[in-house]
């Protein structure tokens, strides 16, 4: 059994060591808000937190996850209100909105490490986050609005 | 109890919904375009194959059975906009539902950008009708002329004594009349809710993991499949080794699964396991030896020089032709003739496709992230031998579609595997599978004939060599033309220009090959307008003064004179490279300038793109901008990142990384305009790509001469 700390709370799993953390998190806890989208961490739609780094689930085995801080989009805030949550519908940053579960969890590592990001901090921190509905321009827009907020305190 | 009656409560019992509502939906009589909206709660006498499409609650909430996919751009938003305009209720207080694929909803394939531009009419008469009815009962019950009561937020206001009734108060009354006919719509001038810049309703739940995709769908029981599939894409299975595959923990059974593709069967090798990661381990231990006789080993190069070849030599079916362009050709001094090239293109949806089936006691329901929900109806019936009844079609939300999502090869397959596993099954495709497997956007050469006399464009004659993604279907015949060729180039042209012609010279591989985002709008536009920039340097003309020259008419005028406001083309500087295309796609007319220039290590760069949409009537315009952003940035990528590539009958891109995307730091800022407007309404989601590589690549032409004829190119490398 591989214990598994998901958004605070723990569920034990039977499954090989070598499963990507992806697998886990949607056909075994079932939580589907984490994303497939290549396989081969080239479009972080699958970006979840582990101890509060931004990591791509589709490569993090079970066996390094076990035991360690989880964050998935379901657990980024109580109710829907992160600043980069408000924000993104402020903006209606997404179309299909396939990718923004990623989008969002590598955005709101970012926010921690530059609370006040520039373009070129936006364009290091999102480029491994593909969105194929083109939303990008939102996407930097909505960053900045969640940075104001995080600064003026509101949220 | 009539078939209606039955359908009709167990729709109701599908959607939750109990005790009495106003009910009302279309029928589309079959001799009729426009759709006859009726009570439903009537139907079953009048033994309609009716179509619940608004239902208005005791407690005033109104469910909207949204008959459309919501893959992005917007229709859970827009649709709901306009019923709340003319129903005079409040956003808030609309549930929206995914309808089920079937006939009674008309229509339901999400293509052509049509949701809205097919369906606003209709859908502003029922919610009017609606609103008119719950007025009627409210007048009666207070004894008043209905002439002085009017709705607004949900409730009826009887205007001199201020009395009010909440809807819900009202809807068991309303429910027993029949449907007036010819209510009176509001002007344009009086909306409250549309043309305004709403949020879109869906984005909430696209922020916290709680909207379900096709993926996210799970069943009690279910489990996963994945499929080997031919790489050479048609062809069966020689025989398999699944030994490796059954020792993996998890891999319940291996079989062989067959799903018509085109006109052809593709034979796969299913791997059905009790999770995603299983199935595609054991997918990985299979052995397959495949067998493809039949079907041709073509290569990229092989194709475009036969498509070259045959614009050489053949002229082509004629989709229509005005004048004599050859005569006109023939005794012209100056004359151009060129050729350009198009890529095969994936669609690459992020979500990839995927399907959930369940087969039980003869009757298979579905769920996935499907674009065409009536059409799979259709279609696994005939494949399974099931009555239409039988097959349910549901959608869910889809992770984008641009068009491969409204092919029926992938709820085939979980059809098929369901049916033998006796279980749910979900079928899954990897991001390879999506690579390699198509269906394509087609690979097109164009050849570009024109003359020039006395500054003036006196003959166009466009051929264009590419499959015909209609071949497939019923549409095409062989001695008939694409009816695609001339997509995206602009009426008006025709009007200016006296020859003119546009022919398909027929060519077919076994690749298989659907519509792409703005289809062939999407090729033919970097064609013809490229094309039209060369005629117009050739005649000596400032190429927005040539488009103004040629396209007479007033909407036309009217979005060139947004465009030279907007981007300032006139005050250009001489660093400056500015480029412009104007496409027509789905109703709609885009024009786009862009703007280059070189950085100071001589690499050049997108500055600005402006984009003018002008689609006529329309619900929500920051939608319509998202949309035309997007659809950029999909076209940036077709025209400078990726392309689909074969070698000897193999597709040599597997994922992401050699199918690059682009990415946020490739974007250049985009401006968009709208025209205001109130003719018919446009499509919105896909006509803002079409203008956007030759815009680009003509301001490439302005700023370095060096003229772009085949795509992909490598802006880095100008």
């Amino acid at each position: 059994m591989i214990k598994l700390n998901i958004n605070q709370k723990v569920h034990q799993i039977d499954a090989d060591p070598e499963m990507p953390l992806l697998w886990a998190i949607r056909d075994l806890v079932g939580l589907t808000g984490t994303k497939f989208g290549c396989g081969v961490a080239q479009c972080g739609a699958c970006v979840v937190h582990l101890n509060g780094e931004a990591v791509r689930s589709c490569v993090t085995k079970l066996k390094r996850a076990q035991g360690q801080q989880i964050t998935t989009i379901e657990g980024l805030s109580e109710n829907n209100d992160h600043p980069l949550q408000i924000a993104w519908n402020e903006v209606s940053v997404p179309q299909c909105g396939y990718c923004h579960s990623g989008q969002i969890m590598s955005a709101a590592v970012l926010l921690i490490e530059k609370p006040n990001p520039t373009d070129e901090d936006i364009d290091n921190a999102m480029a491994g986050n593909i969105c194929r509905c083109g939303t990008y321009p939102r996407i930097r827009k909505a960053i900045h609005m969640a940075a104001e907020m995080q600064k003026k305190g509101g949220v | 109890m009539s078939s209606n009656e039955v359908s009709r409560r167990n729709f109701l019992r599908v959607a939750g919904l109990a005790g009495t509502a106003l009910c009302l939906g279309f029928y589309f009589p079959s001799s009729a375009e426009e759709a006859t909206i009726i009570n439903t709660n009537g139907a079953a006498d009048a033994d309609i194959e009716m179509n619940p499409w608004i239902y208005i609650h005791t407690n005033g909430k109104v469910t909207l059975f949204n008959h459309r996919a919501e893959m992005g751009q917007g229709s859970y938003q827009s649709v709901p906009q306009i019923i709340a305009e003319e129903l005079e209720v409040d956003l808030k207080d609309i549930i929206v539902a995914s309808a089920q694929g079937n006939k009674k909803y008309g229509n339901q394939v999400t293509g052509g950008s049509s949701t809205i531009r097919s369906g606003y009419k209709n859908l502003l008469k029922l919610s009017a009708t609606a609103r008119v009815m719950l007025i009627t009962v409210a007048a009666t019950k207070w004894g008043v002329p209905a002439g002085d009561c009017y709705a607004e937020s949900g409730h009826v206001i009887h205007k001199i004594t201020n009395k009010k009734f909440h809807y819900g108060e009202l809807v068991e009354e309303a429910a027993k009349l029949p449907a007036p006919k010819d209510v009176v719509l509001k002007k344009t001038s009086e909306y409250k809710l549309i043309r305004k810049p709403l949020k879109r309703l869906d984005t909430p739940m696209k922020t916290n993991g709680t909207a379900i995709f096709g993926l996210d769908k799970k069943l009690p029981g279910m489990l996963y499949a994945a499929v080997e599939r031919n790489p050479r894409l048609r062809g069966t299975v020689k025989s398999f080794d699944d030994s490796a595959a059954l020792k993996v923990p998890g891999v319940k059974r291996v079989f062989k699964v067959k799903m018509l593709v085109f006109k052809t069967y593709r034979e796969g090798v299913a791997v059905v396991a009790t999770s995603t990661w299983a199935a595609l381990q054991g997918k990985k231990a299979l052995k397959v030896e495949w067998d493809d006789t039949g079907f041709e080993h073509i290569s990229t190069p092989v194709i475009y020089q036969r498509q070259q070849e045959l614009l050489k030599s053949s002229e082509g079916l004629f989709l229509s032709k005005q004048g004599n362009p050859n005569e006109t050709l023939g005794k012209s001094k100056d004359t151009l003739d060129v050729v350009y090239q198009t890529p095969y293109q994936s669609h690459s949806p992020m979500e990839p496709v995927n399907c959930v089936a369940h087969y039980q006691d003869d009757k298979l329901e579905i769920w996935g992230p499907i674009q065409a929900p009536d059409w799979v109806q259709d279609y696994i019936s005939t494949e399974m031998k099931l009555p239409r009844e039988k097959v349910i079609v549901n959608m869910t939300f889809l992770g984008g579609g641009f068009g491969r999502k409204a092919f029926m090869d992938y709820p085939h397959e979980a059809s098929v595997i369901s049916k033998e596993m006796g279980t749910p099954i979900q079928v899954i495709w990897t991001r390879e599978d999506d690579a390699t497997q198509g269906p394509y956007r087609p690979g097109i050469s164009y050849r570009c004939q024109g003359a020039v006399t006395n500054g003036e464009i006196t003959a166009l004659k466009f051929r264009m060599c590419g499959q015909n993604n209609d071949h497939w279907r019923n549409g095409a015949k062989s001695n008939q033309a694409n009816r695609s060729t001339s997509e995206g180039f602009l009426k008006p042209y025709y009007e200016s220009i006296k020859d003119v012609s546009f022919a398909e010279v027929q060519f077919e591989t076994p690749i298989p090959t659907m519509w792409w985002r703005s289809v062939y709008a999407s090729t033919n536009g970097f064609a013809y307008e490229s094309f039209l920039d060369e005629l117009a340097v050739q005649a000596g003309k400032d190429p927005l003064d040539l488009r103004r020259q040629h396209l007479k008419d007033e909407r036309s005028q009217k979005l060139i004179d947004k465009m030279e406001e907007v981007s300032g083309w006139k005050n250009r500087k001489k660093n400056e490279g500015y480029g412009v295309a104007i496409t027509e796609c789905f109703a709609s007319t885009v024009g786009q300038i862009v703007k280059v220039s070189k950085d100071q290590n001589g690499k050049l760069k997108i500055d600005q793109v402006w984009a003018v949409m002008d689609c006529g009537w329309y619900v929500n315009p920051d939608i319509i901008k998202a949309q035309v952003e997007g659809s950029i940035v999909m076209a940036l990528g077709a025209a400078t990142i990726h392309e689909i590539t074969f070698k000897d009958g193999l597709v040599e891109q597997r994922n992401f990384y050699d199918y690059k995307m682009p990415r946020i730091t490739d974007i250049p800022p985009i401006e968009v305009h709208i025209m205001e407007n109130t003719a018919d309404a446009g499509g919105v989601g896909e006509p803002g790509l079409p203008a956007f590589t030759p815009a680009l690549t003509n301001a490439i032409f302005d700023l370095t001469g060096t003229r772009i004829r085949k795509l992909p190119f490598d802006l880095k490398n100008i």
